[in-house]
């Protein structure tokens, strides 16, 4: 660890971290890359629409059985199995089916990927057309100061936040607010930052969307006196979240920022095979940042052909878990300090002109 | 007025692929179609700084490396977010096993 003059980072999109972020080059820069034959790199880009319609079948048929046996065992104990297994697959498992059709990965076809994404947006409480450019910005500049409109732990940290995280709670107290002021036809200064003046009407309208089918679900629960219909549309936000946060949250907390390589700000984690499906591979998200062309089914085979570069995947999330949290309780009293994760010797070393700012002084090893 | 070059040789872009071709401090790509037709558009992305030659040849469509962006490579038409703009395209021929293409 190297003692840094600690800098305030400001997490706005139109602040003083944005101006400096685009004075240093920071904005749009140039990202490592692994070197891929462009032979082999074409192979695992190709699309097929055959596995990400056999798990959407699981999925869908999931979803139903599960929400069927919530309406059924309603009153009992019973249902409580089928609201936790519903509750994730609606809070949770929507995120990786929004993640992967968002980039149009999922299925080769188009608009099977919309379809998706679109559900997938609405059970999240997403702005479908604000979400798409946030995350190609996040892709863009991954983990850098006033400009990645997604990083979800900001520093320093705040831990109490980050447990509330788990419960939802927080996440829907900001997405309904978003979708209803942009339903008004208001986008804030940040979204403006991000989604082009041509795109921002269909973002109004997409949250008015929204916004029917959730009224015509309170109607609903209404006439029928009855709290089943907002269990199973919009509150499932609230309690099935968990999961999402649960593997979304070791992404890139605790690492660097202010980086242009993947390797230094973002994790992969093994993961068991349920966590896998409910987070469609997204565990692999070294390779998912640096090759975003690749869909989720071919993550595994691009994580042996290029794990040699990349520091060692963290073997659990427990354990990625107990590597991260001393270094956010650090990262409290000093926000410079960060997890710089070591490579192995076969992978090329962190190139100083990709990362030695003065932003991220302090790093544990 | 047209400017023939010479881009490449017709083996040298693989069926249903893409290349990068680079001349007088411009940048192209040149694409073969799964029906072996060639077609030439500018190397980058409309959206952001990215070369299309990393990018996916499906049918007629180039999927930029960088956002998954998707255009018509035979017509440069956008298919929508994240890339809103067209992108520009150049008359292909080939003549003696050499791709030419007019960047006048």
């Amino acid at each position: 660890m190297t003692a840094a003059s600690s800098t305030k980072r400001d997490y706005s999109l139109v602040g003083e971290s944005t101006r400096r972020a685009i004075e240093t080059g920071l904005a749009s820069a140039e990202w490592y890359h692994t070197d891929v034959p462009r032979k082999t790199m074409k192979e695992l880009m190709q699309r097929s629409d055959g596995p990400a319609i056999r798990d959407t079948i699981i999925w869908v048929v999931a979803i139903l059985g599960s929400a069927a046996g919530t309406v059924w065992f309603w009153g009992t104990w019973w249902v409580v199995p089928f609201l936790f297994v519903y509750g994730v697959l609606y809070g949770s498992s929507s995120d990786s089916r929004w993640h992967e059709c968002g980039h149009g990965t999922a299925f080769r076809t188009r608009w099977m990927n919309d379809v998706v994404y679109h559900i997938a947006s609405f059970m999240l409480m997403r702005n479908p057309v604000q979400w798409r450019w946030s995350h190609a910005r996040h892709h863009t500049d991954t983990i850098i100061v006033g400009r990645d409109a997604e990083i979800a732990v900001m520093r320093p940290p705040d831990l109490l936040k980050a447990a509330l995280a788990f419960t939802g709670i927080l996440d829907f107290r900001y997405s309904l607010p978003t979708l209803v002021r942009q339903a008004f036809g208001t986008l804030s200064d940040d979204e403006k930052s991000y989604i082009p003046q041509m795109e921002q009407h269909k973002a109004v309208i997409a949250a008015r969307w929204h916004m029917v089918v959730y009224a015509a679900t309170i109607a609903v629960a209404i006439a029928l006196g009855s709290w089943i219909p907002l269990v199973l549309i919009g509150l499932p936000r609230l309690y099935g979240t968990w999961h999402m946060v649960l593997t979304g949250l070791l992404q890139h907390i605790g690492l660097a920022d202010n980086v242009t390589d993947h390797r230094l700000n973002t994790r992969t984690v093994y993961m068991n095979p349920v966590s896998r499906f409910i987070y469609w591979n997204m565990n692999y998200h070294v390779e998912h940042h640096m090759f975003p062309m690749v869909p989720y089914h071919a993550l595994p085979k691009l994580h042996e052909l290029i794990k040699h570069d990349l520091p060692v995947a963290n073997p659990s999330m427990w354990h990625a878990y107990r590597e991260v949290w001393p270094v956010l309780l650090r990262q409290l009293k000093y926000e410079d300090f960060y997890l710089k994760r070591e490579l192995p010797p076969t992978a090329k070393p962190y190139r100083g002109e990709f990362h030695d700012l003065d932003i991220t002084a302090a790093a544990a090893e | 007025m047209a400017d023939w070059v010479e881009a490449c040789a017709v083996d040298d872009v693989d069926g249903e692929d893409v290349i990068r071709f680079d001349h007088g401090g411009r940048s192209f790509a040149i694409y073969r179609s799964p029906d072996d037709q060639f077609f030439a558009t500018d190397g980058f992305c409309t959206h952001e700084q990215a070369h299309l030659a990393d990018g996916l040849v499906m049918d007629d469509i180039i999927e930029c490396p960088k956002h998954n962006g998707r255009f018509n490579y035979k017509t440069g038409q956008a298919k929508g977010a994240p890339v809103c703009v067209n992108l520009r395209t150049f008359p292909v021929k080939v003549e003696a096993g050499k791709v030419m293409i007019d960047i006048g």
